[in-house]
This record gives structure tokens, C-alpha cells and sequence, in this order.
């Protein structure tokens, strides 16, 4: 057993200083801020400290319906007559103007998600300007992208983002929906609603014709609002897939076109000849990164049987070194779980893991005292068949399996209602080509893990949901095709 | 003495009569009696299922360019039945003129098809420019195992224009053929049996849409469905039975002698899209010389 290190990390606090929060946040409908017509007010809480940030507005139906009123005018009326060359400019200057706010959206994100100031910082934030620089190209070169096909915008497209990646879930909807000449009516994650709100304001700042992009937060009833308005054309959702599958079921029978995100439960796969430390590392990455709440999350790994001793020892060490902290402490690995709902879920599979008779594993730190914080943990002694090998957890929750052949962890691999994505960690080129025809999932990622990028298509296959985000496959989603 | 023709099932490459032992009469739009179909059951459909899964692997795994080969053989064995499936179509109440025209068409869906058969992974990938060091790249792949609810108003050309751009890609198919008119597509499971179409590629049933679309619509191990218009109920509830395991639903409902009937986006239809990152190693000090 390797020694354990007792390192003191000095606290490295970013400043919230420079952020000015409102007391109170109303929709954005319009170009203009207005207030509810539900006269409605939710409570939005740091879950780093579960101190009060803000007031914001909680829309119902008829807000909804106003929103997608704007949205529908400003399509008619304005969006739909600009060039692709123009609608690309707006998205150029809102790119620009989002990297010029970097610093303030990294702030905001973190305090209201709980995610590491490192990673809203160095991927969050530059992932999401990057996303609507990429968009912004595309926007006059769309019956290039099909070529055959006539394309056109769809029109109006509702789209509702998840609490993990806030700014870019919204960047990833928002800059192919605007690219591809639709509007938007967005509904942002009730537990993360600041960052979009400052996205309202950038749209602002950029000049966007009024009602081209409007926000309107709230709960579940919102974007079930949303899905039933019958002048939206589209709906892009990212979330779980019970919420997927009703919003599929709202959609049928409507000419709706639709995309769903949803759950994952994915294998990341490490090879005898792997390169060891690095693909700890990957491990460490793709479970632990935003506390685990990633759809994409490598939530399960099979480790070849004549390495996975010194994988699991290595791991364990490596893990002491995790720091689970504050969000706005520069030094923090892990941060606060989004919400406490999302907390005794994981506490929830936590202990179910225990009842199901695995082995667990977590480091000796200590958590904040207030807050939601949650220890990364290993289970070892999983059945195929445990819920917590089968089921999202979506936190710091992995569960380790081994495998002789590569035939029987190709079966264990696919043996899951999921399909988003995969990980193969090995020397050799050819296997990994091997494995990534085999595993059926959208995304394989070969010796790293959690990596995205605006030209890279993201999606699942099976109960993972359909459609793709990102490069030119992404289009798709937000175009009506006529041959 | 004419010799009767015996209309079965074909599962798994096998022509078996339904499981449930039932029949029903063909009968022409004079009401005249032309033969009996099998009408098959909810647990024929779980044996196609079964056959289509177990013969998908190795059909995704076969060269491109062999389904190419394979989907032309289809065309070719066609064109040698045509007067088979021009008595059938007049049995059931075409003219002469529109049989031949609804056969021809299918011949050349045919040839079209399988000029497709490689090449649609060509336009529907693609290598995308990755910050990082990766070589990352899109392709197409198969969906697995599609559902076919065949168009109830032709006999053929509704049954080709569904099922080839499925089958090309690497999926195998179950169809629930036209009900009242299910001759031509077991005189077509004929053809496919002896074209190389390696068996449980092409599963066909025949009998009461109404029955067996809610076992195949509601089927776990059934990755898309493909339907024609059918009674906007049953359609609905094939709809929201899919839902269960997010089944890729289709439907099909352009013209079939359009143009708009025949091309990629059909294709795309019943693929994933796969995206791998490869890494790809940063070589010091190399220079891009000349």
C-alpha cells in the first residue's frame, strides 16, 4: 500500500465581490424584463453554503404563452427575413461579448451550480463561447451542409437545459436553434437560473432583435408549458430520461420535431496494456468531474483482471488527493452537489450500493459543515445486475467490474438501456477502432474522457435519447429538410 | 388441376406457418377468393423479433459493398419474377398497366438502393476539427433492428421504398405486411431467399396489423419503427408504446412514385450518428517539411 499524503491546501478563494447580483431577476420576454403574470417568486440558493442568491420569476402558462407570442413575432417579422450572413454576425458579436464576460460567468455558474471555479473557468464558460462562435459560422453556409436537400428554419423552438452545465447547455440549444434561423423560447433549470438571465442581458447588449431570444424560468410546470404550446415548433430538452419520455409523449401527435439529451450510465474501459496512470487519471475525470452530475459520466468501469489490483490501488490513492471543497476555492476538485434533492439521491444509492452487499470505498476528508457535499466514493464487488451498476446516480458514485476478454466486456459494456458514451484506454490504435465499433454509444472517447467540443457531435443511442448537439450533425436538429 | 400455392410466414430465413395455426382469406376487390394468408400472432412477432436480432451483427458486419452486391442480387431476382408478382397485383385488383408500373418502379428502387449501399456513410460522416489532439471523427451506424409497418395501399413498391434504406444500412427488418393484400410481399420473401439476403435480414408477417403492431411497437429489443399511415389510433398508440425504450419513429407517407420517395434522408433515418475521439500523438520538433 502506498503511503498517504497529508498535504494542507491554503484556501484560494476567487472573489464574488465583482459579481452584483439583483435581489430580484424577472423574465425575459421580448428584449424587456417583465415581471410574472403568475406573480410568482422562487428562492435560488448557493448550495455551496445554502446561503439565498436571489429572487427569480417562476413563469406559468401565460408567461410561456407571451414569450412564445414574442418569439413568434420576432421570427416573422424579423429573424427570418435576415440573411444567414447577419443572423451569423449577431452570433459572432455574442460570442465576443460572452468572452468578454468570461470571468463574471464563471463566478455566477459556480455560485449558483456548486461546480469547481476551475472547471466553470477553464471549460464551462470558453466550451460555451466557443459553441456560438462555431454556430456562427455555419449560419450562411446551411444548404452546403445538406447538400440535395432544401433546408429552412423550423420556426419557434423550445428548449429546456438541465442544472449540470447551465451557460453551456443553453449555448449548445441556442447558437445552432439562432444559426439555423429559428427563435427561442428557453427554460433554464430551476436550481440555475443566473447565468441564462446574464445571457438575456448580453442578448441585449449585442443589439439581438427584441423576442429572437426569451427566458422564461421556473420549475417543471414551465417547460411542461412550453412542451404543450402549440405554436412551438421544435423542442430540444436535456435531462433525465423519465422526464424525456414524458415530454416525447406530450409531442406525439403534434408537429413538433423533437430532441432529447437524456441519462447515461456509460463504461469506461481500461486494458491490460493501458497506460496506467494516465488512464487513473481519466478515471478520475470522467466520474468526479462536476461532482458527477454529467450525463456522459463514466459511471461504470471494467478494468482488464490482470491490472485491476493496482488499478484499485492507485485509484484509492489517488483519491486522497482529491479535494472536496468550496466551489470558489481555486484548489477544489469536487464541489457542491447541485441541490439537495440531488444529494439524498445519491446518499439514496449509496446506501442502496451498501444493500446490495458491494464493497465501498472513500477517502478520509472532511466536508464543509453547510452546504451539500458529497465524498467521491468507489464501489467494488458490483453485480451486473446491482441498480447501482444499472441506474444513473448522477454523483461522485463509480462502480468497478473486471473482465477477461474483450468479448465479455463489449457484452457488459452494451448490457444497459443507455448508449451515450464510452471509454477505451489502451496502447494500441487498433483496438480502440475495434472497441468503438462495438460499443453502441454516440460518443467514444479513446484514452480520455469527458471532452467536448463545439465541432464534435454529442449523443446517445437507446434510451440516451436522439438527435445530436454539435458540429455539423447538430444542425440537423433545428432545420425541416425537403428533398 | 391447378396446384395451389401455400402463403407462410418467413422468420429467420425459415417459411414457417404462424405458431397460432390461423389463416385468413385474400380476397379481390369482385370479392373473389385468391388464397390464404397466415395470420400470424404476438408471439410470431416475438420470433421475428428474435431472428432479426440474432442476424444483425453479422449483416452490420458484412462489407458495404457486399450489401451493395446483395440488395442488387434482390433487384435482379425481381426482375425474373416479374410476371409472378404482375398476376398477383392484378389478382388483387391493379391493371395491367399499373402492375407493370408499380413492379418497374420496384426494380429500379432496387438498383437505386443498392447503388447506395456504400456510399451514404461518405456524405453522412464526417471528421470534425477538434480543439484538442484528437482525430475525431462522425459515422453512420446501424440502428439495429427496425419495425416495418409496410404501406397498406400497395403491395410492393410501399413494401421496397420502406425497407431497403432500412436494410442497407446494417438493420434487419420485421414487417407487418399490407393486410389485405400480403401475397406479393411472401412471393418477395421468395425472392429474397434466394438472393443471398443471409436469413433473419428479412422477417415478414402477415395478418391483422391491429394485433401484432402493439407486441412489435412495445418490443424492448426493437430499436425503430418504420410505419406507413395506419388508423390514426393505432398509429398514436404504436407511437407512445415506442416511448417505453425511446424506439426512432418514423413514418412514412410520401407518394411512393415521387421522387421525394426515394433518397438519403431515408437512410439517415434508421442510423446513429457515432462520434470516436482517437488521440493522436504530438510528435516534438517535427516539422511539416518538404
Amino acid at each position: 500500500m502506498m503511503s498517504q499524503t497529508n498535504w494542507k491546501l491554503e484556501p484560494s478563494l476567487e472573489s464574488a465581490a465583482q459579481i452584483q447580483l439583483q435581489a430580484q431577476y424577472e423574465l425575459f420576454i421580448d428584449g424587456k424584463w417583465q415581471k410574472p403574470l403568475s406573480k410568482n417568486y422562487f428562492n435560488s440558493v448557493n448550495p455551496a453554503d445554502e446561503s439565498h442568491l436571489a429572487k427569480i420569476a417562476w413563469g406559468n402558462a401565460e408567461d410561456v404563452d407571451l414569450a412564445v407570442l414574442a418569439a413568434r413575432r420576432a421570427y416573422d417579422t424579423v429573424w427570418s427575413k435576415l440573411s444567414g450572413a447577419e443572423r451569423g454576425k449577431y452570433l459572432f458579436r455574442i460570442a465576443r461579448l460572452m468572452q468578454e464576460k468570461s470571468k463574471e460567468l464563471a463566478i455566477l455558474e459556480t455560485l449558483d451550480g456548486g461546480k469547481p471555479i476551475r472547471e466553470s473557468r477553464d471549460i464551462d464558460i470558453p466550451l460555451a463561447c466557443n459553441h456560438f462562435f462555431y454556430y456562427a459560422g455555419w449560419a450562411d453556409k446551411l444548404q452546403e451542409a445538406f447538400a440535395g436537400q432544401q433546408v429552412s428554419a423550423l420556426g419557434v423552438a423550445g428548449q429546456i437545459t438541465p442544472w449540470n452545465f447551465p451557460l453551456l447547455m443553453l449555448a449548445w440549444k441556442v447558437a445552432p436553434a439562432l444559426a439555423c434561423g429559428n427563435t427561442v423560447v428557453l427554460k433554464p433549470a430551476e436550481t440555475t437560473s443566473l447565468t441564462a438571465l446574464k445571457f438575456a442581458e448580453i442578448c441585449q447588449e449585442a443589439g439581438l432583435p427584441a423576442g429572437v431570444v426569451n427566458i422564461v424560468t421556473g420549475y417543471g410546470d414551465t417547460g411542461a408549458a412550453l412542451v404543450a404550446h402549440p405554436d412551438v415548433d421544435k423542442i430540444a430538452f436535456t435531462g433525465s430520461t423519465a422526464v424525456g419520455k414524458q415530454i416525447h409523449k406530450a409531442c406525439i401527435g403534434t408537429s413538433k420535431k423533437l430532441t432529447l439529451e437524456l441519462g447515461g450510465k456509460s463504461a469506461n474501459i481500461i486494458l491490460e496494456d493501458a497506460p496506467i496512470d494516465q488512464a487513473v487519471e481519466g478515471v478520475i475525470n470522467s466520474i468526479f468531474f462536476n461532482q458527477g452530475h454529467v450525463c456522459c459520466a463514466g459511471s461504470r468501469l471494467f478494468v482488464q483482471e490482470s491490472i485491476a489490483e493496482r488499478v484499485l490501488e492507485k485509484l484509492k490513492f489517488r483519491l486522497q488527493s482529491i479535494y472536496v471543497g468550496h466551489p470558489l476555492d481555486k484548489n477544489t476538485d469536487i464541489g457542491a452537489i447541485n441541490s439537495k434533492k440531488q444529494l439524498e439521491t445519491i446518499e439514496r444509492y449509496i446506501s442502496l450500493g451498501l444493500a446490495e452487499g458491494a464493497e465501498i470505498y472513500q477517502p478520509d476528508c472532511t466536508l464543509p459543515s453547510k452546504g451539500f457535499y458529497c465524498k467521491p466514493t468507489l464501489f467494488t464487488d458490483v453485480a451486473q445486475s446491482a441498480r447501482i451498476a444499472q441506474e444513473e446516480v448522477f454523483g461522485p458514485v463509480l462502480t468497478i467490474q473486471t473482465f477477461r476478454t474483450m468479448e465479455e466486456v463489449v457484452q457488459k459494456a452494451n448490457n444497459s438501456p443507455y448508449g451515450l458514451a464510452a471509454g477505451v484506454w489502451t496502447d494500441k490504435g487498433a483496438r480502440i477502432f475495434g472497441l468503438s465499433q462495438q460499443l453502441k454509444a454516440g460518443v467514444v472517447w479513446a484514452n480520455t474522457f469527458n471532452k467536448f467540443d463545439p465541432a464534435s457531435p454529442f449523443g446517445g443511442y437507446k434510451e440516451s435519447g436522439f438527435g445530436r448537439e454539435g458540429g455539423r450533425h447538430g444542425l440537423s436538429a433545428y432545420l425541416k429538410f425537403s428533398n | 388441376m391447378e396446384i395451389l400455392k401455400t402463403y407462410k410466414l418467413y422468420i429467420g430465413g425459415q417459411f414457417p406457418r404462424t405458431e397460432s395455426g390461423r389463416s385468413y382469406a385474400v380476397v379481390s376487390p369482385s370479392g373473389q377468393h385468391i388464397a390464404n394468408a397466415c395470420q400470424g400472432s404476438k408471439k410470431d412477432v416475438r420470433n421475428a423479433v428474435q431472428a432479426a436480432r440474432k442476424a444483425q451483427a453479422s449483416w452490420a458486419a458484412k462489407s458495404a459493398f457486399n450489401r451493395s452486391q446483395i440488395i442488387y442480387r434482390i433487384a435482379e431476382m425481381l426482375a425474373a419474377r416479374r410476371g409472378q408478382f404482375l398476376e398477383e397485383l392484378q389478382a388483387l385488383g391493379s391493371d395491367l398497366e399499373g402492375a407493370t408500373q408499380e413492379v418497374e418502379s420496384s426494380i429500379d428502387r432496387c438498383v437505386y438502393y443498392a447503388g447506395w449501399a456504400d456510399k451514404f456513410q461518405s456524405l453522412l460522416g464526417s471528421v470534425n476539427p477538434v480543439a484538442s489532439s484528437h482525430f475525431n471523427f462522425s459515422v453512420p451506424e446501424a440502428m439495429g433492428v427496425v419495425g416495418v409497418v409496410a404501406c397498406q395501399q400497395t403491395a410492393l413498391l410501399g413494401f421496397i421504398s420502406q425497407v431497403l434504406p432500412v436494410l442497407i444500412g446494417g438493420n434487419t427488418v420485421v414487417v407487418i405486411a399490407n393486410q389485405k393484400s400480403p401475397l406479393c410481399a411472401i412471393t418477395l420473401a421468395e425472392v429474397l431467399a434466394t438472393s443471398d439476403v443471409p436469413g433473419g435480414v428479412v422477417n415478414i408477417l402477415t395478418g391483422e396489423v391491429s394485433e401484432m403492431l402493439p407486441t412489435l411497437s412495445a418490443h424492448m429489443d426493437v430499436n425503430a419503427l418504420s410505419i406507413s399511415p395506419i388508423e390514426a389510433k393505432l398509429q398514436q398508440m404504436a407511437q407512445e408504446e415506442a416511448i417505453d425504450n425511446l424506439k426512432r419513429v418514423r413514418i412514412f407517407a410520401e407518394p411512393l412514385y415521387a421522387e421525394s420517395a426515394q433518397g438519403l434522408p431515408y437512410i439517415s433515418d434508421f442510423q446513429e450518428i457515432k462520434t470516436t475521439w482517437h488521440p493522436v500523438e504530438q510528435i516534438a520538433g517535427g516539422v511539416g517539411g518538404y
